[in-house]
């Protein structure tokens, strides 16, 4: 019993370590030094080598602002859904797979949080939570920006969580199980998914902006229109919370992605270490650095594209994606069906 | 250790279930509803079936709830209802709510009873809960009444889809 427990600890540690103690950090640099890069002017740059020391900046700044309560506000809901927004944000990631089982002290231990059958599907029953922070917010604020906001994130989430729940379901059709390490294993054996499913991919890809609230799908915050959405009220610590969890979300959907259609942990032309250490340190690398670049791709997106209306991100999610991923399942389970895949 | 998780997480459902049922504030009532769900699916990991436990957060919290809440906000129902709404119900909403209730009442006995009248009751095994088994009965066994109720949810979303239509039909006959 301990020792699972310390097992399952020593399995957490990583992610909570790359998740809020380095990239959280690092992704406020990126995009703040991405945005000055792709709008050609220098971004910070005073703090420390080409301004690294900024998040920490922002993160003092944060601390000392004051922090706001509207008066005609509804405290409990109020306070607390900046801390539901870590809810799905920091449990998501414990299906995620980062190396092959290995063997400690005559024990197989498989190198994922939660060994569960129904991996895949906690992760989307987790994350399809996250619209609780976002409704809570809007409605305690008592503001009719942050409403608005929150009414389209509830349609936006469920939208875009079908189209997506399809694209998972047909990358795993010919693997047959729901567990993501067996879907590693597969491309491994075969190809890593992406090249054929990439409808699903698109699906997918498209989906996980959405989901994560980012241009060109911010419409729940849209700062053109409503101010800054469902956040409108919130200030200092509170609102970089809802930053940080945005942030761990698109991480955690990062790595589910990656798994699903980039191979997961395992890179191509790695050999993977036999040890328990060294097996968990070069397949979290793996995966980590996969992160990253999703992460580099969600910047470079935010500050190229234009947002979309809500008619149309309505329709695009209707309309588009999700006669899109079932063509994408259908072909899988063809394909799978003659052997194919 | 089992014994205290199940202790706080009934508690917790049962807490729950009431503040849906008695809170004044609607937004209030469905987050409670979820709490209920959350709950509930901690009762079903510990019966050992974490694959409906899944289902349950995944449909109903994830999806059907949040349309409850969707609908709630779109149409502003207010912070409180006042004591006046709550007690306007016609004569026959009340014998409705007592044919209702005797109905659940009823099927709760009747599986008390079942399950208290025997001496041992069949193990909850592997085969009854995983994924797999499950598929097998539905796609099997059950497929006739899964696919009509496939059928159904089909054909409750088309008339839904034409009661909310109508007005703008009539418009342009």
């Amino acid at each position: 019993m301990s020792q699972d427990l310390v097992a399952t600890l020593l399995k957490i540690a990583p992610f909570l370590g790359f998740f809020l103690g380095l990239l959280a950090p690092l992704m406020v640099w990126v995009e703040r030094r991405g945005s000055a890069l792709i709008q050609d002017r220098p971004g910070p740059n005073r703090l420390g080598p080409w301004g690294l020391l900024q998040p920490l900046a922002d993160a003092l700044k944060f601390i000392f602002k004051e922090d706001v309560t509207p008066s005609e506000a509804d405290k409990p809901l109020y306070l607390a859904a900046p801390i539901l927004a870590f809810l799905p944000a920091l449990t998501t990631f414990v299906v995620l797979p980062f190396g092959p089982p290995v063997s400690v002290g005559g024990k197989t231990i498989n190198l994922v949080v939660a060994d569960v059958d129904s991996g895949v599907l906690l992760f989307l029953a987790l994350s399809s939570l996250s619209v609780y922070s976002l409704v809570c917010a809007g409605y305690a604020s008592n503001n009719k920006f942050s409403l608005i906001g929150s009414i389209r994130a509830s349609a936006q989430l469920i939208s875009y969580e079908l189209a997506m729940t399809i694209a998972v379901l047909a990358v795993l059709l010919p693997v047959g199980t729901f567990r993501l390490d067996a879907v590693v294993e597969y491309q491994s054996a075969k190809m890593w998914n992406v090249v054929p499913q990439a409808i699903g991919f698109l699906v997918f890809l498209v989906a996980m902006f959405a989901e994560t609230n980012r241009v060109p799908f911010d419409l729940p915050e849209a700062e053109s229109e409503l101010v800054a959405g469902y956040h409108t009220e919130y200030s200092a610590m509170r609102f970089a919370a809802f930053m940080a969890a945005e942030y761990i979300n698109m991480m955690a959907l990062s790595g589910l992605c990656a798994t699903l259609y980039f191979g997961g942990w395992k890179l191509p032309f790695v050999p993977m270490p036999e040890a328990w250490l060294p097996a968990a340190l070069v397949g979290f690398t793996g995966l980590a650095l996969k992160i990253c670049l999703f992460m580099c791709l969600f910047v470079w997106v935010r500050w190229t594209f234009p947002r979309f209306r809500y008619d149309q991100l309505m329709r695009l999610g209707w309309k588009v994606l999700l006669p899109l991923s079932l063509v994408n399942l259908i072909w899988v389970a063809v394909a799978t069906l003659s052997g194919w895949m | 250790m089992e014994l205290a998780i199940f202790l706080i997480f009934a508690l917790l459902a049962l807490v729950s279930a009431v503040t849906v049922v008695a809170h004044r504030n609607p937004i209030y009532s469905t987050l409670s509803l979820v709490v209920t769900l959350a709950a509930t699916a901690v009762l079903f990991v510990l019966l050992g079936a974490p694959f409906i436990a899944t289902l349950q957060v995944l449909v109903y919290a994830g999806a059907i709830v949040v349309l409850f809440l969707f609908v709630i906000m779109l149409l502003n129902v207010g912070r409180e209802e006042t004591e006046g709404s709550v007690t306007r119900t016609g004569p026959g909403q009340r014998w409705g709510t007592v044919v209702g209730a005797g109905i659940f009442a009823g099927t709760l006995l009747a599986i008390l009873w079942r399950t208290y009248g025997r001496e041992s009751l069949d193990p909850l095994t592997e085969e009854l809960v995983a994924i797999k088994p499950l598929a097998a009965l539905l796609f099997d066994r059950y497929l006739l009444a899964f696919e009509v109720i496939g059928l159904l949810l089909l054909v409750a979303v088309v008339a839904a889809g034409i009661v909310a239509r109508r007005p703008a039909a009539e418009k342009e006959g």
